[in-house]
């Protein structure tokens, strides 16, 4: 925590964690999922079930997805916004069992049918945590630069994305790797001190068994 | 620093002053920002965007998405200008823009977190206002947020500034708190002065529960932005007139703490409590 977290962030009221984090969490699905969104499912659980009218955070949620900031005034009119870019969505509530009180379900799927499914918590003052990615647990916030690879487990996989960061001179922060089982699907969480170059975001994207590279520009 | 107020006292005095040493210490724990230059340009926009949300929240066609609030800050700066308010000019201005950043944030405007969105027009109100009485530069308003902003930190470390853990009294208060502390500031009163009034403002407000009314940041959360600019401006003037804490800073924002964790979880945001309960805000 810093002075710019005491005053700031600067946002779309009303509520830091129901407005502001609603929208992080959809900008953060936008971008997993690497193309417009075309069709939404948005499913709130616990208080943001019960106050999303209220706070907006349906709009938030929206307006992300359609990759606004928390900062911008058009989250406001996203519904608007999402009928003239011709995205669908729809909204309900969810029960869900030991999730935290601002959890949110999202479903996206693009213009080329490919889909992601997000469960991100809004765990207060507008910082996220992604808790669930594509039914993998995961987590990561997305506070910094951070490189989100979905992968299959295999021996070296690990060592070709430092050797290419490296080649990069890109400082890897904090490293977390997830999986399934040994041999399965398995998600790698980088936050980076830097913004790696774009030719070696391609080139990690060439690597065979990684199915999706994402750099995380929150 | 960021945990006790003594040691910011004891480097506001080897620095020049609490702003600076805010600076300095935001220099070395903020790998964003590179220069001194960065960050005050950093500040001076969220100092533009308070300004932007105190006009926009004056315009009385503002309504919330919920409808429950919208429209009284331009009502309370019209009679605060007309000497239809017992408080004055002064403080009748300080109020209504503190109602009036409340209600622009109520209404998915664009605010500055200060230091929550909940909490959002105590600071911006006396800032601007205090600018207006007694011309104040840009960059001296810049420097009272980093000392509202210095206040802030420590009792976000030490205690918290959420209302979910700690109540209104760590919203609302902690705002009032380092409006306090910064409004001396302006006026040229001392660190210690400014520590002062930081501790009676949190003094006034402490055990203040949070009561959301259908669980939106509305009623009571709007007018209480009011309530804690005037305690705020009142802790100042305590601490401006010569008037010794008798309590530590630090030790008011442990009691803070110790408070937010005694009281209830209907009193910490789930709108089941307080004014959440009354019956008249349970209908429907």
């Amino acid at each position: 925590m810093h002075v710019f977290d005491i005053i700031g962030p600067i946002m779309i009221g009303p509520s830091s964690s129901h407005t502001a984090g609603a929208a992080r969490i959809g900008r953060i699905t936008r971008m997993l999922l690497g193309e417009p969104v075309r069709v939404a499912h948005i499913r709130f659980h616990g208080s943001f079930a019960k106050t999303w009218e209220g706070h907006g955070a349906d709009r938030a949620v929206i307006g992300g997805l359609l990759g606004l900031q928390v900062d911008d005034a058009d989250l406001r009119r996203s519904r608007h916004l999402a009928a003239e870019q011709g995205m669908k969505y729809d909204i309900s509530p969810i029960q869900l069992r030991d999730a935290h009180p601002n959890t949110v379900i999202i479903e996206a799927t693009g213009d080329s049918g490919k889909t992601v499914t997000v469960q991100a918590a809004s765990v207060g003052g507008g910082s996220v945590m992604v808790q669930y990615l594509n039914g993998m647990e995961v987590g990561f916030s997305g506070s910094k630069t951070t490189l989100i690879i979905q992968h299959r487990d295999a021996p070296g996989a690990i060592a070709k994305v430092s050797r290419l960061l490296a080649a990069s001179r890109t400082n890897i922060a904090t490293m977390r790797v997830f999986r399934e089982e040994a041999g399965g699907r398995a998600v790698m969480a980088l936050e980076l001190d830097s913004e790696p170059e774009e030719t070696h975001i391609d080139a990690l994207r060439r690597v065979p068994g990684f199915e999706s590279v994402t750099l995380l520009r929150v | 620093m960021e945990r006790s107020v003594t040691k910011l006292l004891s480097r506001a005095e080897s620095m020049g002053g609490i702003a600076a040493a805010m600076r300095e210490w935001q220099l070395r724990h903020d790998d964003t920002v590179r220069t001194n230059e960065d960050m005050d340009a950093r500040m001076r926009q969220a100092l533009a965007v308070m300004r932007e949300s105190v006009t926009q929240g004056l315009d009385p066609k503002t309504r919330s998405v919920s409808g429950l609030t919208g429209g009284n800050a331009a009502k309370y700066m019209a009679a605060a200008l007309t000497g239809r308010t017992a408080g004055g000019s002064l403080m009748g201005r300080v109020c209504a823009r503190a109602l009036a950043v409340a209600e622009c944030n109520a209404a998915m405007g664009r605010i500055v977190a200060a230091p929550t969105a909940g909490a959002c027009g105590i600071l911006p109100a006396a800032l601007l206002t205090m600018q207006e009485e007694y011309g104040y530069t840009d960059g001296q308003l810049v420097d009272a947020l980093y000392v509202a902003g210095a206040f802030g930190l420590i009792i976000a470390n030490r205690a918290s500034i959420a209302g979910a853990q700690g109540g209104c009294q760590a919203e609302c208060g902690s705002a009032a708190g380092m409006t306090a502390a910064a409004v001396v500031f302006l006026k040229g009163g001392s660190p210690r002065q400014q520590a002062d009034a930081c501790a009676f403002a949190l003094m006034n407000l402490m055990g203040l529960v949070c009561d959301p009314v259908h669980g939106l940041v509305e009623v009571p959360c709007v007018f209480r932005n009011v309530g804690a600019v005037s305690v705020a401006l009142s802790a100042a003037d305590m601490a401006l007139s010569g008037i010794d804490c008798p309590i530590p800073c630090d030790e008011v924002i442990d009691a803070m703490r110790q408070v937010g964790d005694a009281l209830p979880s209907t009193l910490r945001e789930t709108g089941e409590g307080g004014c959440a309960a009354c019956p008249s805000m349970c209908k429907k």
